[in-house]
């Protein structure tokens, strides 16, 4: 009896040895797998199949992966594999070849350590965002020159800017965000914004914004589906789609799929899947963004806005 | 029953299998042993050579870092790297979270193991218990969607703030006080109460000057272990305490704490940028204070053998 009890043990030991074996495996065989079956598919391009891994921005997560079921419907052969971490993490995953899309809301050039050069972009939707304030501000548009002001702490109450006797108080993204970079290079034109409370999700900004009487901060269009926060007009000119893509309102930013030199393979086949117009016209559309094909200006890393 | 054999057959039987499982044993708790240092040390070492990469490899002056308060690392022309209003913000919570989850946490020790030991326990254990298996986030999130407004619209102030930060740290470290400390007095020789007694001592006189001065040494023990789990703690504390870069003036100010920055970065900045370089140094800090932590328990039991 007592020996049984002890074998028991040690096969209990010896299950989850090879179990922590076998899950610290899957992830390396995986990759292998990967590289593998992509590269010789290049040249039969009838029927895909293998495994795609693609990280990085949370803000592009909700995208790709609806992207990529699509993708996976079309191809069943095909496994894509989408994670969320953070632009960086997905700069840095991609460079050194961990993954084989990196999706950032940033150009790799404005992130340190980013071997850009090798890096190749791969632009796939345009996002709007712009200031939000809570209702009770009662204001609706604010002139760029303001705004400033109030990020950088000039302005105190809104009613100076005509709005309800009510402190301003104000919600910023942090520091390394690419959320916070595309709205201080666009709306606040480099200025840098005073302290406020610091939020990363965009779902918790725009609670903190409805419940704090005198708050702004700033969101992408596609969180302004209901009327718990107000978005602002920046010199008159509505945050509209229509607007992004005619190149009036200033304040957006490309979102980025990033590949280790040319895509091929999979990662290619995916990436021009991301650029049909069923996509770029009906999904991305659903899911708040707009599409990049159908913008009139550009913008390259340094911020210049060229038209098309 | 089994059917006996001679004892001369059984001995020598239990001898092979001595040998046998003794060794078998021996291998796999060393195995285990050893799995659990390795780890241990080689997280030490990794986080000590990325910690310390922000100071010798991007040139951030330690000085700086530790005493500074302004962080802006983003700023190109003039980044600075003063993480001085985190680690206030981290000690802050935890010293003011231990001030309140100590007293409760004792006092409901004391209730459970002296004033009344039998239902006491029954209803307090299982509800302390509960209270450990809420996952931080949860805690947070109700901090975020209850506390905050309340302390907005009752105390003042924006809600986020270092108050709404320690009350949810002192609910969330009270099990672990309140636990250890039921331990160390229900632990405690039945013959100082009753020595006491037999002196004409009151319950109270009892509780207070005998059974409280004989476990002192674990109930600090218990407080510092919880003040451990405090400064560690990020995701709740994220979600309430506002996460603003300035020194706090008073409890109602929002503030930032070491790992609710490290959170709220990481993802963003790429491996080896000196933001993330910095990112890893608090992480150092966290470690380093961990450690002291250690310590301080270390010298706490070795007074009680005393």
């Amino acid at each position: 009896m007592k020996s049984l009890k002890k074998m028991g043990l040690f096969m209990i030991f010896a299950a989850l040895m090879v179990f922590a074996a076998a899950c610290g495996g899957a992830s390396t065989d995986k990759t292998k797998g990967t590289d593998k079956t992509t590269t010789p598919k290049t040249e039969e391009k009838k029927e895909l199949s293998g495994s795609l891994s693609v990280s990085g921005s949370s803000a592009m997560q909700p995208l790709v992966a609806a992207a990529a079921e699509e993708f996976m419907n079309a191809n069943p052969k095909v496994d894509v594999q989408v994670n969320a971490g953070g632009s960086g993490t997905g700069l840095s995953q991609v460079a050194e070849g961990s993954v084989q899309i990196g999706n950032s809301d940033v150009f790799a050039e404005e992130k340190e350590g980013i071997p850009a050069d090798q890096l190749v972009d791969h632009k796939v939707a345009v996002v709007g965002m712009t200031a939000a304030v809570n209702p009770k501000v009662g204001i609706k548009d604010i002139k760029k020159a303001d705004l400033i002001k109030v990020f950088t702490g000039k302005i105190t109450n809104w009613k100076e800017l005509g709005g309800k006797d009510q402190k301003i108080v104000l919600v910023n993204r942090p520091d390394s965000s690419g959320t916070r970079a595309v709205f201080n290079k666009f709306a606040l034109d480099g200025a840098t914004p005073a302290e406020g409370i610091t939020e990363d999700s965009s779902n918790t900004v725009k609670k903190i914004i409805n419940e704090t009487d005198g708050a702004i901060g700033y969101l992408a269009f596609s969180y302004f589906t209901d009327n718990t926060v107000t978005p602002l007009a920046i010199d008159g000119v509505e945050p509209t789609a229509d607007n992004v893509q005619s190149g009036e309102f200033p304040v957006w930013a490309y979102q980025h799929s990033y590949t280790k030199g040319e895509a091929d393979g999979l990662a290619k086949a995916f990436l021009d899947y991301l650029m049909t117009d069923d996509i770029q016209n009906t999904l991305l559309n659903e899911q708040g963004y707009l599409p990049v094909t159908k913008m009139k200006v550009e913008r390259d890393a340094k911020g210049n806005q060229t038209n098309k | 029953m089994e059917k006996l054999t001679p004892a001369k057959d059984r001995l020598l039987k239990s001898k092979n299998n001595w040998m046998d499982g003794e060794l078998r044993g021996k291998v796999l708790v060393l195995l285990c042993a050893v799995i659990m240092i390795s780890a241990t040390i080689s997280i030490t070492i990794f986080l000590g050579t990325k910690g310390l990469q922000s100071f010798i490899k991007n040139g951030v002056s330690l000085l700086e870092f530790l005493t500074s308060t302004h962080w802006n690392p983003t700023n190109q022309a003039k980044p600075e790297y003063g993480a001085l209003p985190f680690i206030f913000g981290s000690f802050a919570v935890t010293f003011l979270a231990a001030l309140i989850a100590a007293p409760l946490g004792i006092g409901g020790a004391i209730f459970m193991t002296e004033i009344a030991p039998s239902w006491g326990r029954k209803i307090l254990q299982p509800i302390i218990e509960l209270l450990v298996g809420i996952p931080s986030v949860v805690y947070g999130f109700i901090g975020l969607t209850v506390l905050v407004p309340f302390i907005r619209e009752h105390v003042g102030g924006l809600g986020f703030s270092l108050l709404s930060g320690m009350i949810v740290l002192s609910i969330m470290i009270l099990p672990t006080i309140a636990t250890i400390a039921t331990d160390a007095i229900s632990s405690l020789p039945n013959s100082l109460r009753e020595g006491s007694y037999a002196l004409g001592a009151t319950r109270w006189q009892t509780i207070r000057k005998v059974l409280i001065p004989a476990a002192l040494p674990s109930l600090l023990t218990a407080i510092v272990l919880g003040m451990a789990r405090a400064f560690g703690e990020a995701l709740a504390v994220q979600m309430v305490i506002g996460n603003v870069r300035n020194l706090p003036s008073s409890i109602l100010d929002a503030s930032a704490t070491l790992t609710t920055i490290i959170t709220l970065n990481m993802g963003h900045t790429t491996y080896g940028s000196v933001e993330n370089n910095t990112l890893w140094s608090m992480g150092l800090i966290l470690l380093v204070m961990s450690f002291a932590f250690i310590l301080l328990i270390r010298y706490l039991s070795s007074r009680r053998k005393m």
